[in-house]
């Protein structure tokens, strides 16, 4: 089957005064028609970042260093703007944004506010926009009158529902969630994502699902694709990430360990000593070595490459043996 | 009672609906109240983690700004070692907040853009006036800020705000609140907007602080899987009535109100097998306003064990089921044999039309 979407070595660093922060740095991976990839990690380390440069909109002074972007074959990162608006954003890739239910403005309506987002982000002049933007709102259980209704009259559930029409309105085939549930208590997360899924099927959609929280991509991600310090460490499927045998990469594991159980072993949670690194200098080596506790010398020294430890199945630590 | 430190008792706060001009144009719909609050009474005991869980809306934050005195209640008691705080005047209130610390739901709300790390956490000192020289005042914001491993600490200093992450951010407000030396703590949602590692070291820090000063805590949260390791008891709440309360293992392991077995349902495990399952939650659509809280059990409305008396009032009162573990539902005992002996018989739940479930 060919790939929806390919990434390529792609790097993207923000060029602050300080120095080039690196929070995109040589990351690779596929993404398959119909498929979900949860992108999972701690605060930093990467996640938004790659959600904007896919939708070919690094936040400033964000840019591309290297690599490729490949939707249908094409890469996106040379592509005019112009034809980004045309023909990618929103129409083939499109995103719900970090908080975005929370920056809704108090002043303007639902529908004013979705309208505006579309026609920021993309070219939809000549769209009636309220048709179908009503006809959304339907898919994710909303009444036509919410466009009418200003964005403290609904309750938080009610607005990442019409954020998520928002982002489905033009069509589609890829739709990229960052942390899409967070803000939301956690009968109306189960709620949105079993929407999600309904949503999913029903348009044949693929999703990029950006969540810090493990336990939730267990319910909805395909794949896992495990960041750290703007790199992939570890890349596989949900039976295995989340099965008997431990994970490949040890950052993984400690963040299943940090990852709360209802009906675990309720001890004590875990927590990664130290924190992630500045992404301005990274540390030598494997990035995680400074806080890993099974890091030998060669982890030090030399940076392990993301490699397939088992058929499907991607990891960069040198406990692996290969590389 | 020497050993608790806070006693609420019968505590409501109602709001007045605010019309907009239309409404008030067309001659104004019936005033109903915004009944947030509505009744409610616990204790949070000496060196005790409380929990109160429950879904957005149903009254934690502004069970949280009471306790604080952030609001002025509408009926009800509120005794704090000892001394009824229901009704304090200004100098009171501030002698009040000094001894009770509140740590914000939102990290990116609760501090000033224009204030660099270290003016964040002077402001405090100064607003209640505490004494010591420049060089003291930087021991303390250096000593709070290693007290949440924000280090080194003159680093964080000088940064703004927008320059730390969300984790980062919210342990700022953790150390912004430790620097007074609270005797008790109501942290609104902590941990939320933080990711997985930082959140277990953050409740970490937060009780071993909590051990090593004997603090108590008020912990809110709508999600009870942090609320396993942190609490000792916990409170479920909901449209502004506490319907469960027990110790924090017996409401995890033997939820008794259907409301609790929800919120458990709810919670996301990491486990696989779940991909491709679309999650049957045992409750009904979404939490009705407090303005309209609907007759008898207020649950009944969402609930998939309700039968008809459940709608009729009176309301059911919390009562004794078990060590410490209070609740009020009617059908408690009915539902916990259902759930035991009932090999043929479906739960309610898993039969009733699909309609009106996410
Ligand atoms: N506009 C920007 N300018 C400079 N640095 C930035 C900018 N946006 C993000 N960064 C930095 O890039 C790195 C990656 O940030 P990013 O927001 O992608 O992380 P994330 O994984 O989404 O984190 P979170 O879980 O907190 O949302 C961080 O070190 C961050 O501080
Ligand atoms: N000042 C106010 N005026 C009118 N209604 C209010 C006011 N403050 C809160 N409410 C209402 O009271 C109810 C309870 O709100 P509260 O913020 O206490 O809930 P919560 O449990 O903290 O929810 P969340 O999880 O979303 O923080 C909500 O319906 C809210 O809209
Ligand atoms: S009293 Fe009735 S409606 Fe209320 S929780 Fe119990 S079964 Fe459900
Ligand atoms: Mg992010
Ligand atoms: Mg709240």
């Amino acid at each position: 089957m060919n790939s929806l979407l390919r990434i390529e070595n792609l790097q993207m660093h923000y060029f602050t005064s300080k120095g080039a922060v690196r929070a995109i740095d040589g990351v690779s991976f596929e993404l398959m028609p119909g498929e979900t990839i949860g992108l999972v990690g701690e605060s930093g380390c990467g996640k938004t970042s790659l959600g904007t440069s896919i939708l070919r909109m690094p936040t400033p002074p964000g840019r591309y260093v290297s690599g490729r972007i490949l939707v249908d074959d094409v890469d996106v990162i040379p592509l005019p703007e112009k034809e980004v608006r045309r023909d990618i954003r929103w129409r083939k890739i499109s995103m719900v944004f970090q908080g975005a239910m929370n920056c809704l403005t108090p002043v303007y309506t639902i529908g004013r506010q979705m309208r505006e987002t579309l026609v920021e982000h993309s070219d939809i002049g000549k769209i009636d926009a309220t048709k179908l933007m009503e006809e959304y709102l339907g898919y994710v259980g909303l009444a036509p009158e919410i466009l009418e209704r200003y964005p403290h009259e609904l309750s938080g559930g009610m607005k990442q529902r019409a954020v998520i029409a928002t982002a489905l309105f033009l069509k589609p085939e890829i739709v990229i969630l960052d942390e899409p549930t967070t803000a939301l208590d956690v009968i109306v997360q189960a709620q949105i994502i079993n929407l999600l899924k309904k949503l999913k099927a029903r348009f044949k959609l693929s999703f990029i699902f950006i969540t810090h929280d493990l336990a939730l991509e267990a319910e909805i991600s395909d794949r896992i694709c495990v960041m750290y310090a703007g790199k992939i460490v570890e890349l596989g499927a949900n039976a295995r990430i989340y099965g008997a045998k431990a994970p490949a990469h040890p950052y993984t594991s400690r963040l299943l360990a940090a990852t709360p159980r209802l009906f675990g072993n309720a001890d004590q949670l875990q927590f990664i000593p130290g924190t992630t690194p500045d992404l301005i200098s990274p540390p030598e080596g494997c990035r995680f070595s400074p806080r890993c506790d099974r890091a030998f010398g060669r982890c030090f020294q030399e940076e392990p490459p993301l490699v397939e430890v088992e058929p499907g199945h991607m990891a960069a630590c040198w406990l692996n043996g290969r590389g | 009672m020497a050993d608790v430190i806070l006693s609420v008792k019968n505590l409501k706060k109602y709001f007045e609906p605010h019309q907009n001009f239309a409404q008030s144009l067309a001659g104004g719909r019936q005033k109903r109240l915004i009944r947030a609050v509505d009744d409610i009474s616990f204790d949070i005991r000496r060196g005790e983690i409380f929990g109160l869980i429950g879904e957005s809306g149903s009254g934690k934050t502004t069970t949280g700004k009471l306790v604080m005195k952030l609001l002025e209640p509408s009926s009800g008691q509120m005794i704090f070692d000892g001394e009824d705080v229901t009704h304090l005047d200004k100098e009171g209130t501030k002698a009040y907040r000094r001894k009770v610390q509140m740590i914000f739901q939102d990290p990116y709300a609760s501090m000033n853009p224009r204030f660099k790390i270290r003016d964040v956490l002077e402001e405090p000192l100064i607003i209640h006036k505490v004494k010591g020289s420049i060089a003291e005042r930087e021991t303390m914001i250096v000593k709070a800020l290693e007290e949440v491993k924000l280090t080194p600490a003159d680093e964080y200093m000088g940064r703004w705000p927008h320059m730390l992450s969300g984790g980062q951010r919210q342990r700022v407000a953790t150390a912004r609140t430790l620097i007074l030396n609270p005797a008790m703590l109501v942290a609104d949602e902590p941990v939320s907007m933080i990711d997985l590692s930082t959140r277990a070291e953050i409740l970490r820090m937060m009780k071993d602080v909590q051990q090593q000063l004997g603090l108590s805590y008020l912990y809110i949260t709508h999600d009870l899987s942090t609320a396993r390791y942190f609490t000792d008891r916990i409170a479920v709440m909901y449209l502004g009535r506490i319907v469960e309360v027990g110790r924090a293992d017996d409401i995890i392991d033997t939820p008794l109100h259907p409301y609790t077995q929800a919120l458990i349902e709810a919670v996301p495990e990491p486990a696989s097998g779940k991909v491709e399952v679309i999650k049957e939650l045992p409750i009904y659509g979404e939490i009705p306003s407090p303005a309209n809280i609907p007759s008898g059990c207020r649950f009944h409305t969402r609930c998939p064990y309700a039968v008809e008396a459940c709608a009729r009032d009176p309301e059911p009162e919390l009562t004794l089921d078990g060590m410490e573990h209070y609740h009020a539902c009617l059908r408690a005992y009915e539902i916990q044999e259902e759930k035991k002996g009932g090999k043929g018989a479906m739960p309610a739940w898993r039969v009733a039309p699909a309609q009106g479930r996410g």
